[in-house]
Formats: C-alpha cells, sequence, structure tokens
C-alpha cells in the first residue's frame, strides 16, 4: 500500500489491526454478495466477542455461520436470522445476544453513519417492540422513533470490480449492504473479484467512490447459492 | 367456500393499475406474480436491492448474484434496476411504492399489524416488514380469517407483538376482502359461497355490513 493504491496482497494485510470485541459490518444478503475470504481469515485469527452488524447471519457452515461455528461473536445486528440453527441455540442459551433491527433501519443507520448523520427519525417500528425505550416525536400528525447512526470499526464488503484507487462497482443484487457499509467502516476492506489499474473503469460507472474504501484484496468467491430457484 | 391460496392472488392481482410498482411478500403475496393481468405492466421490487423482478431463471440461467428477498435465484426483467439496500429502503419508507402485499398473524380494527413474533416461539426477525407496513401508501394483508380452531385473526386489538401501528386500511381474507376505517372493518366483498353470518362469526373486531355483499370474481 502506498498513498492512494489501495491494493493488498495478502488477506493478514486486509485484516491488520483488526482484534478482539471489535464492531464488524459485514456486507451480503443471505450469501449474496459476501465477502468470503475476508470471513475465512476471522476465523483463522481466532478474534473473539465481536460485534457483528449484518442483515442476515448466514448458514451454518458458510458466511458468518462459520464465525458463530466457533463462537467469536458476542453481539448479532441484523434483520432476519432464520437460517442458521446454530446462532438459534447460541441465542437461546444467552451465550449471543442479538438486537433485531428492522432491514430498512439498519440500511439507514449505516447510511448515517457514513453520511455524519448521529439519528434521524423513522415512522418504521413505531408503537412496536423496537421502539421500546427509545424517543419518539411527532411531525405532521405521524409519529417517529428516533434510530442512532451504526458505525463500525471494521467495514468488510464485497464488491464485482475495483481499480488499484478503490473505486467499486458492485453486480445485480450482490450489491445490497455493501455500498452503504463501505461508508461507516474506520477501516473499509474490499475483497473483489476483478482487479484494475486506475482509469480503467469508467467513472460514470462507479458505485463506490475510493475515498469509502481504505484497503482492496482480490478474492477467490465460491458465490454458494441459499435457494436454487429454476423455472420448471 | 372459502378461497384457495390461489384464488387469493388471483383476487389481489385485480386491484393491480397499469404502471405500479409492487412490493410482493413471501407466501400467498408471492403468487400474485402469476395472475398479473397480460394487459398491464407493473414492476416488482424486491427489497434486497431490485426494481423489476422477474421469473424464475431457467437451469442456466442461474446466477448466484441475482436472488430476490427470499434469497431464490430469479430473473431481471427489461428495464429492471440494481440498487443498495439503502436506496431499496428509501424508496419504501419514501412512499415510491404503489402496493405492498403482505401477510400476517393478526390485524385489528385501528389498522395495527401482527406479522413477525411469536412469544415463545423461536423469533427469527422482522426482515423488511416493519419498513413496508410504515412506508407503504397502499397495503394489502392477505391472511387467514381464522385459526384452525375457528379463533378470529380479524381483532378488536392485536394481541401478538405489532409489525405496525396503525397503518393497514385493506385486508383480503380467504373469506372476505375488507376494509378497515373509523376503527372498524366494513366488508366489501364476501368469497363466493360464503355468507354474511359465516364472515360476522369469525371476525372478533367489530365488523360493519352493509345489507348487499358483493361476491367476488375470482
Amino acid at each position: 500500500m502506498s498513498g492512494l493504491n489501495k491494493v493488498v496482497s495478502s488477506y493478514q494485510q486486509a485484516l491488520a489491526g483488526l482484534t478482539d470485541n471489535m464492531t464488524i459490518m459485514v456486507g451480503g444478503f443471505g450469501l449474496c454478495g459476501i465477502p468470503e475470504g475476508l470471513i475465512a481469515e476471522m476465523v483463522r485469527l481466532q478474534v473473539r466477542g465481536l460485534t457483528a452488524i449484518s442483515n442476515n447471519a448466514g448458514v451454518d457452515d458458510f458466511g458468518l455461520g462459520l464465525l458463530l461455528q466457533q463462537r467469536q461473536i458476542r453481539t448479532m445486528i441484523a434483520s432476519y436470522v432464520g437460517e442458521n440453527a446454530l446462532f438459534e441455540q447460541q441465542m437461546l442459551s444467552g451465550e449471543l445476544e442479538v438486537i433485531l433491527t428492522p432491514q430498512g433501519t439498519l440500511a439507514e443507520k449505516i447510511r448515517a453513519a457514513g453520511a455524519g448523520i448521529p439519528a434521524f427519525y423513522t415512522a418504521t417500528g413505531y408503537g412496536t417492540p423496537v421502539a421500546h425505550g427509545k424517543e419518539t416525536r411527532e411531525f405532521n400528525g405521524r409519529h417517529y422513533v428516533l434510530e442512532p447512526a451504526l458505525h463500525a470499526d471494521f467495514a468488510l464488503i464485497k464488491a464485482w470490480k475495483a481499480d488499484t484507487m478503490g473505486n467499486l462497482i458492485y453486480r445485480n443484487t450482490a450489491a445490497n449492504f455493501n455500498p452503504v457499509m463501505a461508508t461507516a467502516g474506520k477501516i473499509t476492506v474490499a475483497e473483489v473479484e476483478q482487479l484494475v489499474p486506475a482509469g480503467e473503469l469508467d467513472a460514470n460507472h462507479v458505485h463506490t467512490p475510493g475515498i469509502y474504501v481504505d484497503r482492496v484484496i482480490v478474492g477467490q468467491f465460491e458465490k454458494r447459492i441459499e435457494k436454487r430457484t429454476v423455472q420448471p | 367456500m372459502a378461497l384457495t391460496r390461489e384464488q387469493m392472488a388471483k383476487r389481489v392481482a385485480q386491484e393491480l393499475k397499469d404502471g405500479d410498482y409492487v412490493n410482493l411478500g413471501i407466501g400467498i403475496p408471492t403468487l400474485v406474480a402469476n395472475y398479473i393481468p397480460p394487459n398491464i405492466q407493473v414492476m416488482l421490487q424486491s427489497e434486497n436491492g431490485l426494481l423489476g423482478m422477474g421469473a424464475f431463471p431457467s437451469e442456466d440461467d442461474v446466477d448466484a448474484d441475482l436472488i430476490n428477498a427470499g434469497k431464490q435465484t430469479v430473473t431481471a426483467v427489461a428495464g429492471a434496476a440494481f440498487f443498495s439496500s439503502a436506496d431499496s429502503f428509501a424508496m419504501i419508507r419514501g412512499g415510491h411504492v404503489d402496493l405492498t402485499v403482505l401477510g400476517a398473524f393478526e390485524v385489528d380494527v385501528a389498522g395495527s399489524i401482527a406479522s413477525w413474533m411469536i412469544p415463545g416461539k423461536l423469533v427469527k426477525g422482522m426482515g423488511g416488514a416493519m419498513d413496508l407496513v410504515a412506508g407503504a401508501r397502499n397495503i394489502i394483508v392477505t391472511m387467514m380469517h381464522a385459526d384452525k380452531d375457528g379463533n378470529s385473526k380479524l381483532l378488536t386489538q392485536c394481541q401478538l407483538p405489532l409489525t405496525g401501528y396503525r397503518c393497514i386500511q385493506r385486508v383480503l381474507t380467504d373469506l372476505a376482502l375488507l376494509k378497515i376505517e373509523h376503527g372498524a372493518f366494513h366488508l366489501l366483498e364476501r368469497a363466493p359461497g360464503v355468507t354474511i353470518e359465516e364472515i360476522q362469526s369469525k371476525t372478533a373486531g367489530k365488523l360493519i355490513c352493509p345489507s348487499q355483499v358483493p361476491e367476488m370474481n375470482v
């Protein structure tokens, strides 16, 4: 790494500085668009006591499920955790603290963090268990809940293409939480499928400008499909 | 006769208008896509970041990077767009989606809905349901009118933890189409062969029935 060249050549360098009890954001929706190699590296590093912010918790043997297997996650902030038996077990035993957050509120809390907004009001969750203990306020006759921004020590994201300066392009629905998380990490690490020299991406097509990205690593992706559905 | 799941989907599809952007939840709402009238054009929104969701792919077209909010592999139609989760929910929260169809455990006369959590059972999370009910301008809830023991799911006040507070105006059950207004359910249509008396007996919340209630065309 030097200057504006964000490319690192090892996973060790990609996650340098990641230690126990940190807060991490991990991109993806289900198993779609997850930084597979960065998750594997966290398993190898054996970092523990993590607070993980991710829409889902993977499945038993893939995605964040791999960190759950090793009991590396202490607190999980997610919107839906249905696909993971191990998760259920650890949640019921109290080993794992779970903060369920409505999906849009989760995305906006992350977006707010990246955009320097400390908190925002949303109608989502008003009058539900999600609003318990939170400040509410009425605007134009409607009730809203105050939701604080969500920051992370590391944002671990997955993109399709990157250039050496960390400009990123996502593909299809593998974008999901990745573009917002890219903005909200103290250190943002992008694991990508393709890397090109700066200047080769059409600047009109860049989704995440390189200013948000600290490190880029080229990964190999299994891209496991959770629910393969085809035409009958 | 109570409506089948397919008939419920068919009835909901009659509410679609040419040019609508529509979000369909999991279960019966998903089936609505099979009954979109051929003479109108609608775009399906999938909250994981797709506007213009198409059919399931052929074996050759399966793409791990292209899934719906139920995590199933799908296709994108001509004119589709991809975007981040934050943009997706800005669309939803901002009231840009014309129609949202989703399931529920209970609704009440105030328009509150419970659909995500049964205390004592495992809680899997609300996903995008709370955002959808709070943000959509127009929501149709599809649900069974009563449980297996005949207990009404259309209540004076929801008993389960809420997904949304006072946000539902229309409910399609296997027995009836109802509007929620001024603290009551209003019977608009009944399933073919279902009597007003049966609907009354299975509706715990206040129900207002006009003297004539048309049968649905399904």
